[in-house]
């Protein structure tokens, strides 16, 4: 690969890797800025609905957007309490 | 209405101050009456730049502070006829500048009947950036194509957006402009360096100009003269092609494609 690269010349151009890399950092930094504007609002929802059902608190449910490339992963971990007591 | 431009970029040594004293001046010479204030409290440099330095007796923190009334402070260009300059304190105090203080000032310029005020930012997200951007109506961010400098902007961006005081009172926002400077066309072309679309294509905020990097910048500032002065000169004629672009006048881009140097020059040399 490497020899065939050294004799086509096909060097990578760094210019292009400069602007994938901050393609990347700059969505996900706008991103972070975005995201907690409705994630409040949503987890205190949640949290009203399950503790219907199970007894958790308002700090047993994260809520997280997380930002991979062009997909967004809403995070949801929810950890019930030891011993589960139907309501 | 004094309308009020930021000059900034988040990042240092990208051209903030070559910028703002060829914006200022370009717009003075088009007859506006024109202030350029330097918000780099400690570091200051504008005055050295626009070849004022040994004319300063009073700073922006001297009129903030009432020790000195703006008159006093504003020292007039050497160049131009409606150019007036007001340049930062040296002192070490980072707290000497006010949101109170700066908006005084800037009451007072418009009652002056400036047409326009350029805030000098200093480099960096602390106070002194934040001061000079809070009030602008219209920002010019400085990047060059790097990403660091490229980040920066994005960051400085998203303050503009959040923390001036036309986002904060929710009205209209400021008006936004990218300015490319220290491009090198032959390094696009090689594919070393982002190209202004790559830069504009990032950070999605209007185009309005490309400086070309040259060796022109140091020479004007080695005089004290802003680099729009300068005869022959290609960094001068983007700076007025910006100004032009600033005043809604249709001017292509410049001093952007690479052309191979011909088989004479490349035998004989020249510039």
């Amino acid at each position: 690969m490497s020899l065939l690269s050294y004799f086509f010349g096909n060097k990578p151009k760094t210019a292009s890797v400069a602007k994938e890399r901050l393609s990347l950092i700059i969505a996900h930094e706008r991103g972070g800025n975005r995201a907690p504007d409705f994630l409040p609002d949503l987890q205190r929802e949640l949290i009203a609905v399950i503790s219907k059902y199970v007894n958790v608190g308002p700090d047993d449910i994260k809520v997280q957007l997380e930002k991979q490339g062009n997909c967004e992963i809403l995070e949801v971990n929810i950890t019930l309490p030891d011993q589960q007591q139907p309501k | 209405m004094a309308r009020v431009i930021v000059i900034t970029s988040g990042k240092g040594g990208v051209g903030k101050t070559t910028t703002s004293a060829s914006i200022s001046t370009g717009l003075a010479l088009r007859g506006f009456k024109t202030a350029v204030i330097d918000f780099d409290v400690g570091l200051r440099n504008l005055d050295l730049i626009m070849g004022c330095e040994r004319r300063v007796v009073y700073d922006l923190i001297n009129v903030v502070n009432g020790e000195a009334n703006l008159h006093q402070a504003l020292i007039k260009d050497k160049h131009c006829e409606n150019l007036f300059i007001l340049p930062a304190s040296q002192t070490r105090d980072k707290d000497a500048l006010t949101e109170e203080g700066v908006e005084k000032v800037l009451k007072e310029l418009e009652h002056m009947a400036f047409d326009y005020v350029i805030c000098d930012s200093p480099a960096g997200i602390e106070r002194g950036a934040v001061m000079a951007l809070t009030f602008a109506d219209e920002a010019i961010v400085v990047s060059n194509p790097e990403v660091s400098s490229v980040r920066d902007s994005d960051r400085i961006l998203g303050i503009l957006q959040s923390k001036s005081r036309r986002a904060m009172e929710g009205r209209e926002p400021v008006k936004e402009h990218l300015l490319v400077t220290r491009y090198s066309p032959k390094r696009v072309e090689e594919g070393e360096m982002l190209s202004y679309k790559d830069v504009q294509e990032l950070l999605r905020v209007p185009l309005i100009g490309v400086i070309p990097e040259s060796d022109d910048v140091l020479q004007a500032s080695n005089q004290g003269t802003p680099a729009i002065h300068l005869k022959d000169s290609d960094v001068a004629a983007a700076y007025q092609d910006v100004i032009a672009r600033f005043l809604d006048e249709d001017r292509p881009l410049r001093f952007v494609t690479y052309e191979k140097p011909g088989i004479l020059k490349r035998l004989f040399g020249g510039k």
